[in-house]
């Protein structure tokens, strides 16, 4: 009986999140439809660090140079290789993935801050390294979709044709990111629920009796640093397809710092919470340069609203919903 | 080639890596202070020296010496530092770690918004706090600046060094760092310590960032980004643990970046910094906390 209203709830949950992704862009403006695509991509990524940091306890303040591998490898095969720019997505993911994996390999000998900090150095090299292969890479210049390979571009006429509906570019680039977001979602939650999860939770509260419980520590570790990589690269590539150019400002530390603020805003360990992170870090800015544009005040706000945000919410987003959910969750788990 | 060998252009270019890895390493033991007593990396501790130096600017441009404006500005931001600690970081004392690096940040930007708020961002300079002439030792010449630069930085860690080893108050800020329930039984009030900490950080970093501006023709709120980086980068490669690593590792960093500088023309002045997080990366593998760091042991 309980499992019965338990599964139902879920199904009304899943619903309506649905019902909410597919009818917000006839909601609002066409052009607020592209400010909640980049919401989107930042959703992807936050969800990605979130299987790191939350589940598995390794943080990274480096997100930001996953995304910038996506996002490059995604220009490098418009640019270069005439490749559509949609089509790049899943190997955009590949390559992150990979990286993901090989960053991960050093950081099993480090821990906590000192992981941090390395990963913070690898966001901050990242831009630097950009500019010296400049021949792959563009250099500052970056890659320009527009300028040297139009016709890869979705939606340069400004509509866009999928099995027969045609919608404007910044509906098409919604439905594209939030669709990949949800899938994105949807296996991470399989991810966490499974026994990938439970070993990755088994390392965070503690190394030592998760090794001792037969968890192979390297193995998941970097595991969950590749399917970390995945996720950044493909937001990385959403990122590009989006804006139809990369340079190095396009993933700089900033970027790898509001990833973190993000998932710990929408709660670490916990995953519906992260629609607001991402929502929280792309109005953010356009908030707080509203308040005033006087100089150093949208700086000030800005900083000013993720301190109170956190220490309201310690738990983040993800911790409030747990809570105000628990009257009802917590008889449906209980066993009678 | 090495006939030619310029040993008074080596002997010059170790001082002024010296000069540039002292300013680093006052602020990388800021970062240790903290670190060690809280376990967290304080990321603010850069735009913090940078709001101290556009004090000491302000002090300056009112009439004060330098000197004066040094002294009072140490004092300034040893009391900003503590006021910081128990508006912000006093509510998340007990939260994770993580949670707290997230303040920290964003104290970035708040106090990054107050320096652009209060000081526009025409550039501005500092007057050198030493003579810029150089003085002839054993044949080579050094600039004063540099060698006046180092003297106050070891001059600073050394009476931070006395602070901690022989007074009492030393003893409580080092008790509630290594255990804090057993200090809060013994009457040790650590949360202000904690506290004191902070402010002792602060201080240092103003330091810092007051001999980092005179030594640039100009400076903006930008002041200290960079700085913060070599700091961070030293404090590790000596061990978060170690206030003697931060040292020992910033001033090998200072001397190791200016000569790579120098010395090999791919690297430049671009790639410096690349070129330095990749050499701690290195010795990250190889000692995973540090030179001076301890092996952390657990029980399980």
């Amino acid at each position: 009986m309980r499992r019965a209203a338990g599964i139902v709830l879920w199904l009304a949950a899943v619903a309506a999140a649905l019902a909410v992704f597919l009818l917000l862009p006839h909601l609002v403006s066409d052009f607020h439809t592209r400010d909640l695509a980049s919401a989107g991509a930042f959703f992807i990524a936050i969800v990605g660090l979130n299987l790191l940091t939350g589940y598995t306890g390794q943080i990274s303040l480096g997100h930001g140079a996953l995304m910038a591998i996506g996002g490059y490898t995604t220009a490098a095969l418009v640019v270069h290789e005439h490749w559509r720019d949609v089509w790049t997505i899943p190997l955009a993911g590949l390559a992150a993935g990979i990286v993901g994996f090989v960053v991960g390999i050093p950081a099993l000998r480090l821990s906590g801050l000192y992981l941090a900090l390395a990963t913070f150095a690898f966001a901050v090299a990242m831009p630097s390294l950009l500019k010296k292969f400049s021949g792959l890479t563009g250099g500052t210049q970056g890659l320009r979709f527009l300028e040297s390979a139009p016709f890869q571009v979705t939606g340069l006429k400004g509509t866009v044709t999928v099995f027969g509906h045609t919608t404007t570019q910044n509906h098409f680039l919604y439905y594209l990111t939030w669709g990949i977001g949800l899938l994105g979602f949807a296996v991470a939650w399989l991810i966490v629920r499974g026994r990938f999860g439970r070993a990755f939770r088994a390392i965070r509260d503690s190394e030592a009796a998760a090794a001792s419980s037969g968890v192979n520590l390297a193995a998941y570790k970097t595991l969950a640093f590749a399917i970390s990589g995945v996720y950044a690269g493909v937001a990385g590539s959403l990122v590009a397809i989006q804006s139809e150019i990369v340079n190095p400002l396009s993933f700089t530390v900033l970027l790898s710092i509001l990833i973190v603020v993000g998932a710990v805003v929408g709660g670490l360990g916990s995953l519906p919470g992260l629609v607001l992170g991402a929502l929280f870090i792309q109005y953010l800015p356009s908030i707080a340069a509203h308040v005033s544009t006087r100089q150093g005040v949208p700086e000030f706000v800005y900083g000013a609203a993720i301190i109170v945000v956190i220490i309201l919410l310690p738990g983040g987003a993800g911790g409030l919903l747990r809570r105000l959910a628990a009257p009802l969750t917590s008889r449906l788990y209980t066993r009678p | 080639m090495l006939v030619a060998f310029d040993w008074s252009q080596l002997a010059q270019q170790t001082v002024i890596g010296l000069s540039s890895g002292g300013t680093w390493a006052l602020l990388a033991l800021a970062i240790v202070l903290i670190y060690r007593s809280t376990g967290v990396v304080n990321f603010a501790q850069g735009e913090l020296a940078m709001l101290s130096t556009f004090v000491a600017w302000s002090l300056v441009h009112h009439g004060l010496s330098y000197w004066g404006a040094f002294f009072l500005t140490i004092a300034l931001s040893f009391l900003g530092g503590v006021g910081i600690e128990r508006a912000v970081i006093r509510p998340v004392e007990r939260a994770p770690v993580l949670t707290i690096v997230i303040v920290t940040l964003g104290l970035v930007f708040v106090i990054d918004g107050i320096a652009r708020w209060g000081w526009s961002s025409e550039t501005r300079s500092l007057p050198n706090a030493f003579s810029t002439r150089p003085i002839d030792i054993v044949g080579v010449a050094f600039s004063i600046q540099d060698l006046g630069n180092i003297a106050v930085s070891l001059g600073v860690v050394v009476l931070l060094g006395l602070l901690f080893r022989y007074t009492k108050l030393g003893l409580a800020l080092r008790a509630a760092a290594v255990n804090p329930q057993e200090s809060r039984l013994l009457g040790v009030r650590v949360s202000w310590m904690l506290a004191l900490g902070w402010g002792l950080a602060a201080a240092m970093g103003a330091v810092s960032g007051m001999l980092t501006a005179p030594a640039l023709a100009s400076f903006d709120q930008n002041l200290m980004q960079p700085v913060l980086l070599y700091a961070l980068a030293g404090a590790v490669l000596g061990g978060l643990e170690s206030p003697i690593g931060a040292v020992v590792g910033s001033l090998l960093l200072g001397v190791f970046v200016n000569l790579v500088g120098t010395y090999v023309g791919w690297v430049g002045n671009d790639l410096r910094l690349p070129v330095a997080l990749v050499i701690i990366l290195g010795v990250l593998l190889v000692k995973p906390s540090g030179l001076f760091g301890r092996t952390a042991v657990r029980r399980v």
